[in-house]
């Protein structure tokens, strides 16, 4: 039986009601609550200008989103067109009913009756048919729109450079990729071919109207001033109340996320009440954002209807004196009547759709502008194929910055021979993870070259390059799937005889087949079911079975229990072991292992030599060297 | 196993609080719809009697009437629209709430398992399909069906055998929308699940994104993207297929009946049995289903998938919470600090115990270091202190009581943890500290962050304390997180301690800055340490050694270094080296320890370490 825990139950906000909302807004103690609330989030909302998609801009972007129908040209075409003919025969419908009332029962013509009613049920048979292909067509261009579009997105992620990634949160990127694709697909399968309908309907009555009797039509259309007053009125509120919904959202979704990530932390701080407390806050003022949207929404609709019941009462009234002045058939007036309560049934429709339209085009303007972020490395045109290296690296007077007056990298000059093993040490921020990260060209340097083999990095694409580096950063990330799939992500087509050989030697094999399901063990999200030292270890294996030429490693040291680390100093030695090898050294081992120790400062190189050249020296590395302890000590 | 209708049941459970707004709503809804009925009335007696009778006060006797109607539809259809609405969100408010809270208060057993794009997807799209279903959506479909009802009635009143011939097809109607829901369902289904495959390959290869690009897989990872998308478009494309038949139907059927109001009624109109009037509102009534009809499509879709995304939504709320407290808990008040396992077995699954028979006492303010292998059980047992997980058996007790029988949140305000990786909120960096103190002032945060030797480089940041921490703000470096953790720890005061005292990735300098901060946390607290380092274990009062779920030796560093057991493997294998580091800081660097230490660095070249 689950007790409900005292220390979780969390008071919740009376069930207020929405009389009081309506009825004493001002002035009350909720409002003035809410006023604290909405004080609270402010900060948190984003700046009003990031949110101003103004209306010249809104066409810009539905131009854009325009040209992703234009390999579907062909069929949105076709279906505009039967959207046209269905909208033309649905108009025809009360028209129809109009001329059998009047030619077939006013006139007395059994016959007339019998051929109207057969054509109208042959227009309706036809709208059927051409509204049914419509919608398929409709519905393969809206979900091929979406996943074009997402597939390019998801592409376009994919060039941009790590530095982009670092930036942006993996759950913004998710939101683009699903949320605001997502809204794109309504809008594309029924909105594109909902607004030619509404379009066509409206001129289709009209011209109707027109043509059965000018006098009801200008009666009709009288009551037009009207509804722009109250549709230019509600279209200002109406946008404005939206947008405090969306950011509301976002800031909700974004809260949990963080909720969830933090969950262990929040437990153990036991910070549960006051959590829920912010959380209420932001769920409560994305409720009164809605319910002020909805009381646009509400007010306007029948709004709507009652123009239209004017028009109606009008048409009546003045129809039906011009039926007595024996101007108008009865029929026609009741045709009439017909057209007049449809005529407002597209611009209801219109309005409907204004929230998608707004929420697609802000969805829309978020995504085009990942689009529109460039790559900031790419392949030179003239960059060819790099050949099988040998893995000797040359580092020419490297330098990189920024901005010229403060260099990250100074003219750095370093020369590595195949299997050399090169410990890169110095504090946070002197240039070790630069030098890294120019060789593996997920940056590009400003002055100087990087030559492999020779080649220049700029001469050789990435993919070719990167495919001979071996590459172990410190986030050992791994995928769900099986460890054998994890371990296989380094040279995909390796046999399971390779991956466990791989295994074997980093040390791996062990904890692995002592796992109930031993390589087919499953990953749990972020390696939850493995330990960080496993994780490590497994990742190890990964570059060990994509045997490159040149190995960069970013050491993660002591996170892990002492014989684990012992595994993976071993695996790691194994791991270099004939191939050129650079590190950001923090093992000890690696570090009095190393052909060439250089310790950075600032950028620029202080020193370079071996262990005992160095120490020798009782320069910047000895002092390092000696410091390391010292902590340890002190407590004694 | 749930019944059809319970989901609906539970659902329409939310709306009960709020039985006031529901009854405003449907009232005003109902009025709307009486009143829509009117019109053809109204409209039909301008026909009949103004037209006919050339009576030109009756014709405007019901213009008027048709503008009164109008207005007093426009006020019910007012509360009606703004009611329906507010219910939507007002139960969207009250699931979200009800989903946050259980998210907080499930154990760590759940989140271990839970997916974090998974749980996201259920608050986002699920809560939204449910929520729009169970206000406006439910509504609209009771109006549509009470409309269609009252069209009948109304029809039957008006003349009853020309109703029976439009009678055939509103059923067929009836019948077609409700196989149609039948068949949409679980395709339904398969999509929502598609789109979470599809959700976590995106969302695995953008968090892997630097190993992606450090073995050029971009390839490999597009291909598993476009595998799943391709799945999924033909999985959508297919339902809309099925609407795309269905949905034009409902309005052709339609036109069915009117076609059979003329073809049948039409004669008798001839024949002077009805009036042309009475023929003019049989179609009204009929005309106006139009609207709702067209919408009967997307309301039995809202219906049918509200039922799924409810279902994934009550799975979190409805998740037993194994880790609960008795109605009678005990508050623990200023602690001692004495931890005491009492023959306590643990395991994540059945059948694979990670703790087996876990025996021992840690008096207060002792150092407790835990060493062993990975996975032999270290991280579990402290774990299980804050009652993160429950032992499978034997119990744990702070002071002497079962820690079951206390409550929670007294528990874990007397327990401090510092985690290796330290997660950090999108808050200032003074929040951050006083996570988990709130209403702590600033001065007690900044000494908190002195003591953690923290200070200096908050103060370096452009705003100090109220700098952003996290997505929003600067990005910290990990040795400068360690150091907020601790700081966090340290403004929490604890009785009880449990930190690692590795240090990952941090350079030499911050690597000083951390140690000592630690050594200041742990002073005059009972101390779990997963130890790393021999400072700790020559230091601890109590070393625990771990192996496959077991202590298998137990005492001080001298008493376990005097046994040839796993302490000394471990000790041999490992800490030794420390040694030597522990001697070149006592102060006697010279020549002489340069020299030991380079001697050492050769003998710890790779081939002998294997040989031992």
């Amino acid at each position: 039986m689950a007790i409900q825990s005292k220390s979780l139950q969390i008071e919740r906000p009376e069930g207020d009601s929405g009389f009081d909302w309506l009825f004493s807004r001002r002035a009350s103690a909720e409002e003035q609550e809410r006023l604290a609330r909405e004080e609270k989030i402010r900060d948190l909302l984003p700046d009003e200008e990031d949110n101003n998609v103004g209306r010249p801009y809104d066409s810009q972007l539905l131009g854009r989103l325009v040209t992703y129908l234009k390999p579907y040209r062909s069929d949105t075409i076709v279906a505009v067109v039967l959207m046209a003919i269905a909208s033309l025969l649905s108009i025809a419908g009360p028209w129809l009913i109009g001329v059998a009332i009047d030619r077939g029962i006013r006139a007395g013509s059994l016959s007339q009756l019998r051929q109207w009613s057969a054509i109208f049920i042959i227009a309706a048979l036809a709208e059927w048919l051409t509204n049914r292909y419509r919608i398929s067509l409709m519905a393969y261009v809206g979900t091929k729109v979406v996943t074009d579009m997402r597939s390019e997105l998801f592409r376009h992620l994919h060039k941009l450079s790590l530095n982009f990634h670092n930036n942006y949160s993996v759950g913004r990127l998710m939101s683009r990729l699903i949320g605001d694709v997502g809204t794109l697909q309504d809008f594309v399968t029924w909105s594109i071919t909902g607004w030619t309908r509404s379009l066509f309907v409206i001129v289709g009555i009209v011209v109707a109207m027109f043509a059965l009797n000018w006098v009801l039509a200008l009666v009709t259309l009288a009551v037009l001033p009207l509804m722009i007053l109250l549709t230019n009125y509600w279209r200002v509120r109406v946008r404005s109340a939206y947008r405090d919904t969306r950011t509301r959202l976002s800031l909700i979704n974004g809260y949990l996320n963080e909720s969830i990530s933090g969950i262990r932390v929040t437990q153990s701080f036991t910070r549960e009440a006051r959590n829920f407390r912010h959380f209420d806050d932001l769920n409560r003022s994305y409720f009164d954002a809605n319910v002020v949207a909805t009381w646009l929404t509400a007010i306007f609709f029948p709004g709507v209807d009652f123009i239209g019941s004017l028009a109606t009462a009008l048409v009546v009234g003045v129809g039906g004196w011009l039926v007595l002045g024996d101007s108008l058939t009865a029929g026609t007036l009741v045709a009439f009547v017909l057209y007049v309560d449809r005529f407002f049934d597209p611009i209801r429709e219109i309005a409907q759709r204004y929230n998608t339209l707004q929420a697609t085009m802000a969805g829309c303007e978020r995504i085009f502008h990942l689009l529109d972020i460039q790559p900031d490395l790419l392949d030179t045109p003239h960059a060819g194929t790099l050949p099988p290296i040998t893995g000797r690296v040359d580092f020419e007077d490297v330098s990189f910055f920024y901005k010229p007056d403060a260099p990250v990298l100074h003219h750095v000059t370093l020369h590595a021979e195949p299997g050399d093993r090169i410990a890169l040490v110095g504090e946070t921020g002197a240039g070790k993870s630069t030098i890294i990260r120019l060789l593996t060209r997920f940056f590009e340097v400003t002055e100087g070259s990087i030559k492999v083999d020779g080649y220049d990095l700029r001469d050789v694409t990435m993919a070719s390059l990167r495919s001979q580096l071996g590459i172990v950063l410190q986030d050992t990330f791994l995928f769900s799937g099986t460890l054998a799939d994890n371990i296989r992500y380094g040279r995909l087509d390796a046999t399971d005889e390779a991956i466990i050989e791989a295994a074997t030697a980093v040390g791996a094999h062990d904890f692995i087949s002592k796992l109930p399901a031993g390589y087919q063990t499953v990953v749990q999200e972020h390696g939850a079911n493995l330990s960080v030292g496993q994780r490590q270890i497994i990742s190890f294996a990964r570059a060990l079975l994509a045997d490159p030429r040149i190995l960069i490693l970013d050491e993660a040291t002591s996170s892990v229990d002492t014989t684990t680390e012992k595994i993976i100093e071993q695996a790691l030695d194994r791991l270099m072991e004939g191939r050129t090898s650079f590190v950001i050294a923090h093992r000890l081992s690696t570090i009095v292992n190393a052909t060439k120790i250089v310790v950075l400062d600032h950028g620029q190189i202080v020193e370079m030599g071996s262990h005992a050249e160095l120490l020798a020296q009782k320069g910047r590395y000895y002092n390092l060297y000696t410091m390391q302890w010292a902590p340890q000590a002190e407590p004694e | 196993m749930q019944g059809k209708w319970d989901i609906y049941r539970r659902l329409l459970g939310y709306l009960k609080p709020h039985w006031r707004e529901v009854t405003v709503a449907y009232v005003a809804m109902l009025i709307a719809t009486v009143l829509s009925l009117l019109v053809p009335q109204l409209v039909k007696r301008a026909i009949d009697s103004g037209l006919s009778t050339g009576n030109a006060r009756a014709l405007m006797m019901t213009g008027g009437l048709i503008l009164l109607v109008a207005i007093a539809r426009g006020l019910v259809s007012l509360a009606h629209r703004f009611y329906g609405d507010w219910l939507t969100f007002r139960v969207s408010y009250d699931l979200r709430g009800d989903f946050y809270i259980s998210l907080q208060s499930l154990p760590f057993a759940f989140h271990d398992r839970a997916k974090i794009g998974d749980l996201m997807s259920r608050v986002t799209s699920d809560i939204g399909e449910t929520e729009r279903f169970i206000g406006s959506g439910l509504m609209s479909l009771v109006a549509t069906i009470l409309l269609l009802v009252g069209v009948v009635i109304a029809m039957f009143l008006e003349d009853f055998w020309l109703t029976l011939w439009t009678l055939a097809p509103l059923i067929a109607l009836v019948w077609v929308a409700l196989r149609f829901g039948g068949i949409v369902r679980p395709l339904f289904r398969k999509i929502q699940d598609q789109m979470g495959i599809l959700s976590s390959v995106m969302q695995e290869s953008l968090t892997g994104i630097g190993v992606v690009k450090a073995f050029a897989r971009e390839p490999h990872e597009l291909e598993k993207f476009d595998r799943e998308s391709d799945i999924w478009f033909d999985m959508r494309y297919q339902s809309i297929k099925v609407w795309a038949h269905y949905w034009p139907l409902f309005n052709f059927i339609l036109a069915i009946a009117i076609f059979l109001l003329l073809w049948f009624g039409g004669p008798s109109a001839l024949s002077g049995q009805i009036t042309v009037g009475t023929l003019f509102a049989m179609i009204s009534y009929s005309l106006m289903l139009n609207a709702p009809v067209s919408q009967l499509g997307f309301l039995v879709n809202m219906a049918t998938s509200a039922d799924a995304s409810a279902s994934r939504v009550f799975e979190i709320i409805d998740t037993p919470n194994e880790v609960v407290e008795p109605v009678d808990a005990i508050a623990l008040e200023k602690p001692r600090g004495e931890v005491r396992f009492e023959n306590v077995s643990f395991a994540y699954q059945e059948g694979r115990s990670i703790l087996r028979e876990v025996n021992f006492v840690a008096e207060p303010d002792q150092v407790v270091a835990l060493i062993g292998p990975t996975g032999s059980g270290k991280s579990t047992i402290t774990n299980l202190i804050p009652r993160f997980y429950d032992p499978s058996e034997g119990r744990i007790l702070v002071d002497g009581i079962d820690i079951r029988q206390l409550q929670l949140k007294s528990l874990r305000s007397q327990i401090g943890i510092v985690l290796q990786e330290p997660f950090l909120f999108n808050a200032t960096i003074a929040e951050n500290i006083a996570y988990g103190r709130p209403e702590a002032p600033l001065s007690e945060i900044i000494a908190a962050a002195k003591a953690a030797s923290a200070h200096d480089f908050i103060e370096a940041t452009a705003k100090g304390y109220e700098t952003m921490v996290g997505e929003r703000g600067v990005t910290l470096s990990g040795g400068q997180k360690q150091r907020l953790a601790i700081a966090r720890a340290l403004l929490y005061n604890p009785r009880i301690l449990i930190l690692d005292d590795s240090t990952s990735s941090v350079d030499t300098e911050t690597e000083h800055l951390i140690q000592a901060a630690l050594a200041i946390l742990m002073k005059g607290r009972t101390t779990f340490v997963i130890a790393q380092r021999l400072v700790t274990l020559k230091s601890a009062d109590l070393i625990l050694v771990l192996d496959h779920g077991r202590i298998v030796e137990r005492g001080t560093h001298d008493e376990l270094l005097a046994r040839s057991g796993l302490y000394h493997t471990i000790y041999d294998l490992q800490l030794k080296d420390q040694e030597d580091f522990l001697a070149l800081q006592r102060g006697k660097i010279d020549e002489e320890h340069v020299h030991k230490a380079m001697e050492m660095a050769t003998s710890m070249a790779p081939e002998k370490i294997i040989e031992r």
